[in-house]
C-alpha cells in the first residue's frame, strides 16, 4: 500500500467569474522514500493540488469538491483541523519557492527552526536549540552555532533555502512537499540544493513531492513524473520512460520547446495559444486547441479522455488526437 | 569598428557598515573593469549569477548610472561625456527590455498610450492618423492583435505583456536593445515564443542586442557570442558554440556543469 494515496481530488474556487476548476480529478500514489514530480505551466493546478493535501487552500473562495487523500488510514481532506495540525509540519512538511517570503523576518532562525520541535514534540528550549544547530550543520551551513541566532535577512538566498529545508526536515517527516524550491535560485546554488534534498532524503527515507515547471530539474531528481495540464494529470510514467518515450502531445510539445534541445539557428518549437480558461467548463480534450504535434481533428470533443495505463506503469490521457 | 564598446568600465558603490559609533565606509565593486564590444547586428549574451554585476552593467550602458571609471562608446560617440539632455535624446537609440512585464508596464496606461507616447519621443510631428498606423504596425510586428489596442496590461497574459514591453522598446526605433532576463519570468512554452520573436526582430530590423540571462541554454540558442561575468569581471568570452563546448575558465565549467539536463537528451 502506498504511503499516501490521492484519489480523484477536486479543488474548485468560487469566484465572480464563475467556478474555477483549478484541480479537477487528480489521482496519484506516493510511495515511501520515492520522489514524485509534478510538472506543468503556471495555472495548471500543481501547487493547489499540494495545498489541498495540507488544508492550506483558503476557504472560501476555495472548496474541496471531492476525492480522498489517504495517509496512514486518515483522509487528509476530511479529517478535523486538530488532527491535520498533528500531521502538518510533523509527518508531512513543506518548503516553498521563495525563502524570503516564507521565513518570518522578525524572528531569529533559532525560533523558527525549533518551533516544530516545541509544538509537536514538546521539547524544552535548550534541547530544541541543540537540535536546531545540528540540523543547520546537516544542511551544510557553516558555523551553525553562530548562525542560529541570526535573522533571515542576514542569510543569502541559498542559505535561507537551506534553513527552510532544515526546518522542514527537523521532525523527520515521512513526506516532504517541495513547491518550486529552486526556481528563485541561481543554477550553481540550485544544484547544491537539489543534491542536499537528495542526500537528506536518502538518510531519512522521506518521500518527496517535487513541484516545478522546469523539465530538466524534474528529470534529474524524480523517480516518477506527473505532467499536469488544465487541472488534470495528462501523463504519468517513471522519469526515464517519460523523457525517452513521451506519449501525450502536451508532454512532447513541452520537451520540444526547450531551447537546449534545439540546434542553433533553427526556429524554436512553440506551443501556440494559451492554456484554457478554467472558469469555463472544458468539453472533451483540454489540449485540443493547442495540439499541433498530434492530430487535433481526432481529439475527443464530447467526453473527457480517460486516464489509462497504456504501457506497464505508463499512464496517459487516452485521447486519440493527442497520442498520434 | 564595433557598434558598442566598453572600455575598462568600473562602478563602485560605497555603503555604510558598522554601528552608529563605529561606522565605516565599505566599497562594493559591482562592476570592476569590464571591457566588451558588440558588432553591429549581432547578439551578445551575458551570463552570470545574481549579484555578479550584470544588471549594474546594463544600467551603466543605459546611462542610468554613471561609471566610476571607463568609457562607453556607441557608434564612435562616447556616451559618458554627454550631459543629461544629450543623453536623453541619444537614448532613443538604445532601449531596454526588462525581466518582469508585470512591473515594467504602467498599469494605468493602455497599449495605445504606452506605445504612442514612446513613438512620439522619436517623431513628435506625427498626426493622429499617422500615429495610429505606427501603433498598429508595431503591434503586428510583435504579434499582438490590433483589436487589443485599448486594453490595459492586467488584461493580458504574461507572454502578451512581454510582447507589449518589447513593442514599447522598439517604438523609438532604436539600434541597440538591452534585454535584461526577458524570458526568465515566463513559462517554457511562452519562453520559446518570445525567443523566436526576439531573434526575428534582430534579423529583420538589423538590431544589435545585449541579451542578459542566467540561463545558459537560452543564451547558447540566441546569442552569437557569449561573455561570462563573475564578481564584476568578465572571465571568458567567445563564440557561443565553442564557448559552450569547450569552456576554458574554471567558473564557466562549473556553471555549465550545474545546468540541469533532460535525461533523454544527454
Amino acid at each position: 500500500m502506498p504511503l499516501l494515496e490521492v484519489k480523484n481530488l477536486k479543488t474548485h474556487f468560487h469566484t465572480r467569474d464563475g467556478i474555477v476548476r483549478a484541480v479537477d480529478g487528480v489521482s496519484f500514489p506516493v510511495e515511501k522514500g520515492k520522489t514524485i514530480g509534478i510538472v506543468g505551466e503556471s495555472g495548471s493546478g500543481k501547487s493547489v493540488t499540494c495545498y489541498s493535501l495540507l488544508g492550506l487552500v483558503p476557504m472560501p473562495p476555495g472548496k474541496i469538491e471531492g476525492g480522498s487523500a489517504i495517509f496512514d488510514d486518515t483522509d487528509l481532506l476530511k479529517c478535523h483541523e486538530n488532527d491535520l495540525c498533528k500531521i502538518r509540519g510533523k509527518r508531512i512538511s513543506m518548503i516553498f519557492q521563495d525563502p524570503m517570503t516564507s521565513l518570518n523576518p522578525y524572528l531569529r532562525i533559532s525560533t523558527q527552526i525549533t518551533e516544530p520541535l516545541r509544538i509537536h514534540m514538546g521539547m524544552d528550549k535548550k534541547r530544541a536549540k541543540k537540535e536546531a544547530i545540528e540540523a543547520l550543520r546537516e544542511v551544510g551551513i557553516p558555523e551553525p552555532e553562530k548562525r542560529v541566532n541570526m535573522y533571515p535577512h542576514e542569510f543569502s538566498g541559498g542559505m535561507r533555502q537551506r534553513a527552510m529545508i532544515a526546518m522542514a526536515l527537523i521532525t523527520k517527516p515521512e513526506i516532504l512537499i517541495a513547491d518550486e524550491p529552486t526556481t528563485a535560485l541561481d543554477v550553481t546554488v540550485q544544484k547544491q540544493i537539489l543534491e542536499l534534498i537528495k542526500s537528506r532524503q536518502k538518510e531519512l527515507g522521506t518521500a518527496v513531492i517535487f513541484i516545478t515547471h522546469d523539465l530538466a530539474v524534474i528529470s534529474e531528481i524524480c523517480d516518477e513524473v506527473n505532467v499536469m495540464y488544465a487541472g488534470k494529470i495528462v501523463e504519468r510514467a517513471n522519469s526515464r520512460e517519460l523523457f525517452s518515450n513521451p506519449l501525450h502531445a502536451y508532454t512532447r510539445s513541452l520537451l520540444q520547446s526547450i531551447p537546449a534541445t534545439q540546434l542553433k539557428g533553427e526556429k524554436l518549437f512553440t506551443i501556440s495559444g494559451l492554456p484554457p480558461n478554467l472558469a469555463k467548463p472544458i468539453q472533451g480534450c483540454a489540449f485540443r486547441p493547442r495540439n499541433q504535434i498530434g492530430n487535433s481533428d481526432e481529439c475527443l470533443t464530447q467526453s473527457t479522455p480517460e486516464f489509462k495505463e497504456l504501457d506497464s506503469n505508463h499512464w496517459v490521457q487516452n485521447c486519440p488526437g493527442c497520442l498520434t | 569598428m564595433p557598434f558598442l564598446e566598453l572600455n575598462d568600465i568600473k562602478k563602485h558603490f560605497s555603503t555604510k557598515s558598522g554601528g552608529l559609533f563605529s561606522s565605516s565606509n565599505e566599497i562594493v565593486k559591482a562592476v570592476n573593469g569590464v571591457s566588451l564590444s558588440i558588432e553591429e547586428g549581432k547578439i551578445l549574451g551575458l551570463v552570470g549569477e545574481s549579484g555578479c554585476g550584470k544588471s549594474t552593467l546594463s544600467r551603466l550602458i543605459m546611462q542610468l548610472l554613471e561609471p566610476t571609471h571607463g568609457s562607453i562608446v556607441l557608434e564612435g560617440q562616447n556616451l559618458t561625456n554627454l550631459n543629461s539632455s544629450e543623453v536623453r535624446s541619444r537614448r532613443l537609440d538604445f532601449q531596454m527590455i526588462f525581466q518582469d512585464p508585470y512591473a515594467s508596464l504602467n498599469p494605468r496606461m493602455t497599449v495605445w498610450s504606452t506605445l504612442s507616447e514612446a513613438i512620439l519621443t522619436r517623431k513628435p510631428q506625427l498626426n493622429k492618423e499617422e500615429l495610429k498606423q505606427n501603433v498598429v504596425k508595431l503591434m503586428e510586428m510583435v504579434g499582438l492583435d490590433k483589436q487589443y489596442v485599448r486594453k490595459y496590461p492586467h488584461e493580458f497574459s504574461g507572454g502578451q505583456r512581454q510582447r507589449i514591453a518589447i513593442a514599447r522598446a522598439l517604438a523609438p526605433e532604436p539600434k541597440l536593445i538591452i534585454a535584461d532576463e526577458p524570458v526568465s519570468a515566463l513559462d517554457v512554452s511562452i519562453q520559446s515564443q518570445i525567443l523566436n520573436l526576439l531573434k526575428d526582430l534582430v534579423n529583420n530590423l538589423g538590431l544589435t542586442m545585449l541579451f542578459i540571462s542566467h540561463d545558459l541554454s537560452v543564451v547558447r540558442y540566441i546569442a552569437d557570442r557569449i561573455a561570462v561575468m563573475y564578481y564584476g569581471k568578465i572571465v571568458e568570452t567567445g563564440e557561443a558554440e565553442s564557448l559552450m563546448e569547450n569552456p576554458q575558465h574554471q567558473y564557466t565549467k562549473e556553471l555549465l556543469e550545474s545546468v540541469p539536463k533532460v535525461l533523454s537528451l544527454v
